[in-house]
């Protein structure tokens, strides 16, 4: 479980496997093909891989003509950009067309570290998650997010999918299946549920086993599937423990915590904190300093479970 | 030809009245364009709408799809009974088109400077599917001050889309004002050209020149844009080269008005 790699990594050994598999999926991409490592599906596929240059709207209006032809195209570049500068063109050419186009948002969150404020994306699962008929998953390691690739396949209609740039701990094996929907209960607990997604899974994973030191039994659910959310398995893990801790790398407003509360503000109210970035820039700093300011630690998550539940 | 453009008028003033709202101007300024298109250039089935071999359009400058609307109705793609429901609940014609509401529309569009983007798309999947089918994609003037269309317009260029046409609807006329006061877009030739294209000046409103001009296009080497001179209101005199006419019903008495002048050059 603890031999580091990239999400990125897993991103594009999904988009190489579906590309093998379906001669429909092509790649657009925005100058940061290298970055991301998608570069390597156009060495495979040279006339289904098309870098459009630094130019986001036209690649997320090209990706809806793709898709209006019959193609199934994944959209690559950092995801501050491929939201922020393309929001409009996601909603009206993609959305609301309803239009097979999967958005790759690399490089998310703070966890992005040197980069700093411009490129650390806090605010892409809020603006993806309003939109109607968009379906959103952040993936918590390589081989989530190459599964989480091939199930945004077996969906129709739009996909944000949103990873990391640095190593992290693998949490699953190679064989990780994802269905868009449907969250995983990684360990039970009575007391709190902490409720994760991306870099901040594994996170909550070292928070239940620091919890469990000190006496409170913490069950950890990732949720991958931001939208739609698996409203079951949080419910049932709730109606349990009347506690939750949401952990995102991400603006506390708008993504996983919002939905989580939204969602729990309706049917069962419960005690509820949050781990995550609180309306603020990001900054520079190594990742892991920078995930240390901002409070993004298993220690983090640890105290806040302790302060609620006391 | 002329007549039909005359009738098409007609349900556009009627179907803005009936509706309350609606952009005139716009919509009056392409309607030689849109004919041209429907009965003359374009490879379409009317009663296959999603027909693989077909000619795609793509109304990029969405407002003026009364325009559209009745086009399509009148080519046989649906009743034009349907038309006066223009812009009302449940609808099938909405304020801006929305493609899967009503088949025949290759796209939804209304929010500007993305429908040259999506043509782009369309025509890279044509290319991928080996198919020679021609993308016509509709642009305001007003709409060339969006950043998207030129991102859109190196696109084409670089990947040498030539089986896409953009027809600029040059009415000099955006809904706060003249285009050279509000923000000048000339010249627009010499831009086209730059970024690649393939460009030539047609009068938007002569059945002849626009001919001519989708000829030309057709033996292009290059994606091509047709720079269609034409009037924001054409057809109805006090609505002519006005931006007051953008986005206006009008009351009774212009309606009544309008609708004079078009019958009687109908007659």
């Amino acid at each position: 479980m603890n031999n580091l790699k990239a999400t990125r990594e897993g991103y594009v050994e999904g988009i190489l496997q579906a590309g093998r598999e379906n001669s429909r999926v092509v790649v657009i991409e925005g100058d940061v093909s290298t970055s991301i490592g998608s570069a390597s599906f156009g060495e495979e596929f040279p006339d289904r891989f098309f870098n459009l240059g630094v130019s986001e709207q036209d690649m997320l209006g090209e990706a809806a003509g793709m898709a209006l032809a019959g193609f199934i195209p994944f959209v690559g570049t950092y995801g501050v950009f491929v939201v922020g500068r393309a929001w409009d063109q996601i909603r009206t050419s993609i959305c609301y067309m309803n239009l097979d186009v999967r958005i790759a948002g690399a490089h998310g969150g703070i966890s992005v570290g040197p980069d700093g404020a411009t490129h650390q994306a806090l605010e892409d699962v809020a603006l993806m998650r309003v939109i109607p008929n968009m379906k959103i998953l952040v993936p918590a390691d390589s081989n989530q997010t190459r599964a989480s690739v091939l199930a945004s396949l077996e969906v129709d209609g739009p996909v944000y999918i949103r990873f990391g740039r640095n190593p992290v701990p693998q949490i699953y094996s190679r064989n990780e299946r994802v269905k868009i929907g449907k969250g995983n209960l990684l360990r039970e607990g009575d007391d709190v549920t902490l409720v994760a997604c991306g870099v901040m899974v594994g996170l909550s994973l070292e928070a239940a086993s620091i919890l469990e030191n000190r006496g409170i039994s913490a069950g950890v659910i990732d949720i991958v599937s931001v939208k739609p959310l698996d409203t079951e398995l949080l419910l049932r893990q709730v109606k349990k423990t009347g506690t939750v801790v949401v952990a995102e790398d991400h603006q506390a407003t708008g993504g996983l915590f919002g939905a989580v509360a939204e969602t729990l503000a309706q049917v069962m109210p419960a005690k509820m904190g949050v781990v995550a970035v609180r309306d603020s820039f990001g900054t520079s700093g190594s990742p892991a300093e920078v995930m240390e300011i901002y409070g993004l630690t298993a220690s983090g998550i640890a105290e806040k479970a302790e302060s609620i539940l006391q | 030809m002329q007549e039909l453009a005359l009738r098409i008028r007609l349900d556009v003033l009627e179907m803005i009245r009936a509706a309350g709202s609606g952009h005139p101007g716009g919509s009056f300024s392409v309607v030689e364009i849109l004919v041209e298109l429907y009965w003359k250039v374009m490879n379409i089935r009317p009663n296959e709408p999603l027909w693989e071999g077909r000619d795609r359009f793509i109304l990029s400058k969405g407002h003026a799809c009364p325009a559209l609307y009745s086009v399509l109705a009148r080519r046989g793609f649906f009743d034009p009974d349907e038309l006066p429901s223009l812009r009302k609940l449940g609808s099938r014609l909405q304020g801006h088109p929305n493609m899967h509401d009503l088949s025949g529309l290759d796209a939804s569009t209304g929010s500007l400077g993305q429908g040259l983007s999506i043509s782009c798309g369309i025509a890279h999947g044509n290319r991928l599917n080996k198919r020679e089918n021609r993308v016509y994609c509709l642009l305001g003037d007003g709409e060339l001050q969006e950043g998207n269309i030129w991102e859109a317009a190196m696109t084409a260029s670089h990947y040498n889309l030539k089986h896409l046409t953009a027809i600029v609807d040059r009415n000099r006329v955006q809904l706060d004002g003249n285009v050279s006061g509000i923000m000048e877009i000339e010249p627009l030739v010499d831009k086209w050209l730059a970024f690649g294209w393939d460009v030539i000046v047609a009068d938007g409103h002569s059945f002849p020149s626009l001919e001519k001009a989708f000829e030309h296009c057709r033996e292009a080497p290059f994606p091509s844009a047709i720079i269609a001179d034409t009037v924001k209101g054409k057809g109805v005199s006090f609505m002519e080269g006005t931006c007051k006419w953008h986005g206006r019903c009008p009351n009774e008495n212009e309606y009544a008005a309008a609708a004079k002048e078009i019958r009687g050059d109908l007659s």
